[in-house]
């Protein structure tokens, strides 16, 4: 048995117009070892991981599986050969069962009332490995860590050998990813091989025993565990040499700006999903409110920024009672929103230039009587590609053709046209690359120099612990914990309460452990 | 007034015939994940195809096949353009509605007025007789009656109903795991069509052996409502056609007291008010239409 279980062969795969997704990617996979594929978005990873699984065809080169060349033409055919895919976005269907979607598509399955034997199975092998999860329940009521659950279940079902994780952490809790962390060790022991997808140099060092790094669809290098720390990893992924340190300003708070009172908010399906919270936010201070997605966070910012309606509690802003105004009048009181979906802010087919007045269109400054000033527009709108450093530097081009990093560049732009005092700000870099992360990350703290107040609702707890100066931990719509900034920065001590705390761990809870 | 009773009954249950099996073929086709608003042209389409070559070959069988068999080529060209060419679902689904009726309506010119020598049978079915209406029907009442429980067997105790369920649910989920979503759709929209194309043949072979053009008068519109109302449910759909059709039968009865125009509107409110209701049940209940419902699939 060789001991290279997979080889990629000069694997080049093109997207038409003339995206090269890879560009003659070559490596090989060792038997029984995690393997982490190290890049960027848009380095081609997934690309190459749906090429393995037969979701796309490559236009060159060859895959290697046990000493023999494959085609594997279909998912069908990877399954086959022993290999499973969890992707990012899940492929589960919320409104079925956990069993339902477990044995979605297995032949080995009962034709006619599958239910009975099917819930045996998903509990025998939940058992065998720590998958906690109930069978019957329904998939939309799951955590995304039980979501990634299932996905796991049903590759061991399929008897994978071969697993690929794409960006498997990127939903989880810290604790939740440590709970997959053993149970990749485990499949690891049994001689299962795992190919774990990331962009996240800092996961690297808890699994990975080797690692190959993507830039730009094309392999940079592949090190064994240990022979990269974490400096030169970021330099590999971004080709150039890269600060991963953000200097984090002095700065005093001031007055109270955003005052929330006991504020409960309704979601779409008139659940409350916000559950009686109260916050504080002071000048030229940076909050931070952690939580996994899905803990009321998306609710709370859209009650803040005016655009849902409380069901009860108050939110004051600089006094003002501001509870359940309309966005306009939320903006004019000073407050900007940044929301995560940048398709909530931007409006693709319009231009640049468009979409930064699309709020203030009705600023005197970009106006000439009824009409707009389309000089002004243009003027203000290349001072702010300028100062953004936007790539292309056009004000005419439609938003759409902009990359993630950009754009969020413009959406940024577009909530600080009014001058806000209190900034909202959502998952700000998500999707966007290390280059990208650390402009809105320095242009936040710049903010937070000037005076201006932001709540910094994010999930990643990395991002909350480099700019925030206070934490909140947001669990289930209440506040679980907060945490101030020490002198001397957060300790390890800190991130590990605050990692708990995002997974309902409560504060009393904590003291009793210690 | 038991006569009354069970006359009711045993004409709602003969109405309700087509209805029933093009809401239980447009129930599979929605949980396949396409929408086929061309049901009424296919219904038709079915019902000259089958009574011409009933007609020309002195045998119902023979068009009931026939029948079936032209509504399930329609139904093949939806799925081509919605499939295959990933075309606007509501567009293609419309123009095979108005393209079967154009088609049936200029090709059985000739037949309009014919009389149909041999029709389908009739039978007696043991102990079933015995209640009140069931006395003696049509043998597509009691095929629909079963088709409904059958098909509700499938689609909720197999291993296939998890599939066709799932893709209209989440194509991409099912992709990955091996299955050919274009196969499974494909399957259910021609389904779907012999459904609608038997609707047809049951009306102009059995209800009223003859042929003329519009004799399918909206069923296959209503068809589409009732799916809703069925919750895209087999079983939910035989209550709802029922309903209709006894709606539809006690309407006729209460014209000697009730203004005729104001009872015809009935059958055709009901349901309307029934789905407004529904929609806020639905999105209470988490029961909605399948999620990738008109969304044609295409790998990323």
């Amino acid at each position: 048995m060789e001991k290279e279980i997979i080889i990629f062969r000069g694997i080049t795969k093109r997207f038409p117009p003339d995206i090269l997704a890879n560009d003659r990617v070559s490596f090989a996979v060792e038997k029984g070892t995690i393997h982490v594929v190290l890049g960027e978005n848009g380095a081609g990873k997934t690309t190459l991981m749906n090429i393995l699984y037969g979701i796309h065809q490559p236009d060159e080169g060859s895959i290697l599986l046990r000493g023999r060349e494959v085609r594997i033409t279909s998912p069908r055919v990877a399954i086959e050969l022993g290999i499973g895919m969890v992707h990012q976005h899940f492929r589960l269907i919320p409104n079925h069962r956990v069993w339902e979607n477990v044995i979605l598509g297995f032949p080995r399955a009962p034709r006619f009332f599958p239910a009975a034997r099917a819930r045996e199975m998903v509990r025998n092998l939940s058992q065998e490995y720590g998958l906690d999860v109930d069978p019957d329940a329904y998939v939309w009521q799951l955590s995304a860590g039980e979501q990634q659950r299932v996905e796991i279940l049903k590759t061991l079902l399929r008897k994978a050998e071969i697993l690929i994780l794409d960006e498997p952490t990127s939903v989880l809790t810290p604790s939740d990813a440590e709970k997959l962390f053993s149970v990749l060790q485990k499949m690891k022991e049994e001689g299962r091989t795992c190919l774990f997808i990331t962009h996240k140099f800092s996961e690297v060092r808890e699994v990975g025993d080797r690692i190959t790094i993507l830039r730009k669809g094309r392999v940079v290098e592949t090190v064994a565990k240990g022979e990269a720390d974490f400096e030169s990893l970021a330099t590999m992924m971004v080709g150039e040499k890269v600060s991963l340190f953000l200097e984090k300003p002095l700065v005093t708070p001031g007055e109270p700006l955003l005052q929330v009172e006991d504020l409960w908010v309704l979601d779409d399906r008139g659940f409350p999903r916000v559950q009686g919270v109260s916050l504080t936010l002071r000048e030229g201070e940076i909050v931070g409110v952690a939580g996994v997605v899905g803990n009321g966070q998306r609710e709370l910012a859209e009650a803040l920024a005016g655009l849902r309606t409380p069901l009860r509690g108050r939110v004051f802003l600089k006094g003002n009672d501001l509870t359940g105004s309309s966005p306009r009048n939320v903006r004019e009181a000073g407050l900007g929103y940044v929301p995560e979906d940048r398709r909530m802010s931007l409006i693709g087919d319009l231009t640049v230039e468009e979409n930064l007045i699309l709020r203030d269109y009705q600023e005197p400054l970009f106006r000439r009587g009824t009409f707009l000033d389309w000089k002004r527009v243009r003027e203000y709108a290349e001072n702010v590609i300028t100062a953004y450093r936007i790539v292309p530097p056009l004000p005419r081009l439609p938003v759409r053709l902009l990359s993630g990093g950009n754009r969020q560049r413009v959406a940024l732009a577009q909530a600080l046209v009014s001058r806000p005092q209190v900034l909202v700000v959502a998952n700000p870099t998500v999707g966007l690359d290390i280059l990208a992360t650390g402009f809105i990350h320095r242009l936040l703290l710049s903010l937070q120099e000037e005076g201006v107040g932001i709540l910094l609702i994010s999930g990643d707890l990395d991002e909350i612990l480099t700019l925030s100066d206070r934490i909140l931990v947001l669990y289930r719509g209440t506040i679980v914990g907060e945490r101030e900034r020490p002198k001397s920065g957060w300790t390890e001590e800190d991130r590990r309460e605050i990692g708990m705390m995002m997974g309902g761990v409560t504060e009393e809870h904590l003291v009793v452990g210690k | 007034m038991g006569s009354l009773i069970s006359g009711i009954i045993g004409r709602t249950l003969a109405y309700s015939v087509p209805l029933l099996l093009a809401t239980l073929g447009e129930i599979y086709v929605e949980r396949a994940g396409v929408l086929n608003l061309g049901i009424e042209g296919m219904m038709s389409l079915g019902a000259l195809v089958a009574f011409a070559v009933a007609f020309s070959f002195s045998n119902p069988w023979f068009g009931v096949v026939a029948g079936g068999m032209a509504a399930g080529g329609a139904a093949l060209l939806h799925a081509l353009c919605s499939i295959t060419l990933r075309a606007n679902q509501v567009v293609s689904g419309l123009s095979l509605g108005m393209l079967g009726m154009g088609i049936s309506g200029v090709l059985g010119r000739n037949f309009e007025g014919k009389v149909l020598g041999a029709t389908l049978p009739v039978y007696r079915m043991p102990f079933l007789s015995s209640l009140p209406g069931f006395e003696k029907h049509n043998v597509f009442v009691y095929l629909s009656l079963g088709l409904a429980v059958f098909l509700w067997f499938v689609l909720f105790r197999t291993r296939w109903g998890i599939v066709i369920r799932s893709v209209g649910e989440n194509p991409a989920a099912c992709d990955a795991m091996g299955i050919n979503v274009s196969t499974v759709r494909y399957t259910c929209v021609v389904f779907g069509g012999v459904l609608a194309g038997l609707a047809g043949a049951y009306l102009s072979l059995g209800y009223r052996p003859s042929w003329s053009y519009g004799m399918t008068g909206g069923i296959g519109w209503l068809s589409i409502a009732l799916t809703i109302f069925a919750f895209w449910n087999p079983l939910w759909g035989l209550v709802g056609a029922y309903l209709f059709g006894l709606l539809y039968q006690l309407s006729f009865r209460f014209q000697a007291h009730v203004s005729p125009e104001l009872l015809n509107t009935l059958p055709y409110v009901f349901p309307l008010i029934a789905l407004s209701f529904v929609s806020r049940l639905a999105a209470r209940k988490r029961i909605g239409p399948p999620a990738s419902l008109g969304v044609p699939y295409k790998r990323e």
